[in-house]
């Protein structure tokens, strides 16, 4: 294994034999490959954004990255650890947020639950200290750390987990979920946080998430999977182009027109009133066309969107002959 | 993992029992966190174990023995079986909500934590409240120690706290292996109620009233006879269940380390198909 390589997947399988009842004792019993022949590997300080649909195989993976859960096949390293046999060992350089299980003590004040850490993780008092004021001033919780947490909100609640997932200075730090369920202040802040925690102290972040803006503000590198496979690893931009992505121009005219004739591969793909939509390939510039239309067409105002990337993927997907039949849903988020 | 060597054992064992008092003391605090609602519920707890024993003197009342034995001699085994379930019940009671934490998948939580998952399980939830139970356990058996003619030897004086010390163990194991049982049917949680607070009840009463079949069952099957029936025998001078031999009073702590051994290979299967089969 190479020093940069510091999660490695190799061929990575995981097999649930999924039992239904289908009569009073009768069980069918199906095979269901949650992940199948998975292979990645992440550099040291890296922020990977590990997207795909429900049941893709996303918890799975982390559930295998963490020690949780035990590959059925393939080889799996993080820190030159295999997680599954030395699950306490690997736990002391690892953190772990799930979004939507807290790990924080309801009814003591926040401030407990990270004595609780110290302790469990024997993290040296000075250390402790040091990385418990650093980090709740930069996520702005300096105020609620005597506050039982069952009175915290959401977006509190959340960053204090991320504190607590934390405080042992782990080398990884996996989020499930972060910003999910949190106000657009909340999200603001947990995004600054990561950033500032990659850059800062070069920790590793890997992060799934449902929330493509997440994947936008924070990640050079995405990781789609689906049905257990990897479908797409690369940077964001490739993305648009492997999903052969659109940027969409809105043009406002001043009455009411037939489509416009655009050059191809643009073209109108809706018509409301004055205001039409025109699609165009994300990869082209915007400006000839817009001149084009400027010169020919009564224009009063124009705006141009970028192209949705749960569109893209979602395209992605289906232009790699990925029928949109998703495995049986489970209910491990 | 099987080459385990006894040493790394040990230190487990050390760092479990660690991880289980840091979070007993949390849950501790927690509880205190509503000074109100933990005394009533103390209190009520109290209430109702009183009530329990006060339904067998009524019982009493009216008759003279049940199945041969005299009240002192009931309270004798009603409180040996109070108290050691008493211990496991206060030390590792909460494990019946394992099956819960399967399912809503909050046991991942646990898994992440660099402590032993058994421990961090058996101090769920850990509740002051239930030394309710061991109190009126106490004070029943002081009272069958204090009616009953016991011919008091060295050997009798030293087999109450090993046999006392050895039920715990029982009762412990028991909850183990119906925790382990919850991880592969996670609603199991009362078929294991059936087997802790059922077979606490079980004890309570002279294995003379019951059908030979079942005696037989809690001594070969599931060793609840070993809590208290088997080694009260001896201390009562009575005669043994199932005509076992005398020396049978003395296996209490050998019953009590194979059933801890058994509910750990138990434990060990259970939490390995978790983590093989998911949630």
């Amino acid at each position: 294994m190479t020093e940069s390589a510091f999660i490695e997947m190799d061929r990575v399988e995981k097999v649930f034999d999924v039992r239904k009842k289908t009569g009073f004792l009768k069980r069918e019993v199906r095979r269901v490959r949650a992940v199948d022949s998975l292979s990645f590997t992440v550099a040291r300080g890296e922020m990977v954004g590990y997207i795909g649909p429900n049941g893709a195989g996303k918890s799975t993976t982390i559930k295998m990255l963490t020690g949780i859960l035990t590959p059925s096949g393939g080889r799996l390293r993080v820190a030159g650890i295999d997680p599954s046999r030395e699950r306490t060992r690997l736990a002391h350089r690892i953190g772990v947020v799930f979004g939507q299980r807290t790990t924080l003590w309801w009814d003591l004040p926040l401030i407990d639950s990270y004595r609780l850490m110290h302790r469990m993780y024997r993290i040296p008092d000075a250390r402790y200290r040091e990385n418990l004021d650093r980090l709740v001033e930069l996520l702005g919780l300096g105020e609620l750390l005597d506050v039982p947490v069952r009175q915290l909100s959401l977006g509190q609640r959340m960053r204090g987990d991320i504190v607590a997932a934390l405080l042992h200075d782990p080398e990884v730090l996996y989020l499930d979920e972060p910003t999910i369920g949190l106000d657009v202040v909340s999200k603001a802040k947990v995004r600054d946080f990561l950033r500032e925690l990659n850059t800062e102290r070069g920790t590793t972040v890997l992060l799934t998430t449902h929330d493509l803006q997440d994947i936008e503000q924070l990640c050079s590198r995405v990781m789609v999977i689906d049905h257990g496979r990897m479908m797409y690893d690369g940077p964001l931009a490739g993305l648009h182009e492997a999903g052969e992505s659109e940027r969409t121009l809105v043009v406002d005219l001043e009455r009411e027109l037939p489509p416009i004739e655009a050059p191809a591969p643009a073209r109108v793909v809706r018509v409301e009133g004055p205001r039409q939509w025109l699609a165009f390939p994300a990869s082209q510039s915007a400006a000839p066309l817009v001149a084009r239309i400027a010169q020919e067409y009564p224009l009063v105002d124009l705006s141009v969107r970028e192209p949705d990337i749960e569109a893209v993927i979602a395209k992605m997907l289906h232009s790699l002959g990925d029928t949109p039949k998703p495995p049986p849903e489970r209910t491990t988020a | 993992m099987a080459e385990d060597t006894w040493a790394t054992e040990d230190s487990r064992l050390r760092e479990g029992l660690r991880a289980y008092r840091l979070i007993a003391v949390m849950w501790i605090r927690s509880t205190m966190a509503y000074p109100l609602s933990f005394a009533l519920t103390a209190v009520g707890g109290l209430v109702v174990n009183g009530l329990d024993f006060v339904a067998i003197l009524l019982m009493f009342s009216r008759i003279d023995t049940l199945g041969g034995y005299a009240l002192p001699e009931i309270a004798f085994l009603y409180g040996l079986s109070a108290l050691a379930f008493g211990f496991a019940d206060l030390a590792i009671g909460s494990m019946d909500r394992l099956g819960t934490r399967v399912r809503d998948g909050t046991l991942d939580t646990l898994l992440v934590r660099p402590a032993p998952v058994l421990a961090q399980v058996a101090a769920d939830r850990f509740a002051l409240r239930r030394i309710g139970r061991i109190t009126q356990g106490t004070v029943v058996l002081g009272y069958g120690l204090a009616a009953c003619d016991i011919a008091w030897t060295p050997l009798k004086l030293l087999l109450m706290p090993v046999m006392l010390a050895s039920g715990g163990l029982i009762f412990c194991a028991v909850f183990v292996a119906g925790a382990a049982f919850q991880f592969v049917a996670q609603d199991a949680a009362e078929v294991q109620n059936a087997f802790t607070y059922g077979g606490t009840t079980l004890l309570q009463y002279p294995p003379t009233v019951f059908g030979k079949e079942l005696v037989r069952g809690v001594t070969f099957v599931l060793p609840l006879a070993f809590v208290n029936w088997v080694p009260a025998a001896y201390v009562l001078g009575r005669p043994y269940p199932l005509g076992l031999p005398e020396w049978a009073a003395f296996t209490p702590p050998l019953v009590a380390a194979v059933c801890c051994a058994l509910a750990g290979l138990a434990w060990r299967a259970g939490l390995r198909s978790y983590r093989s089969t998911g949630s």
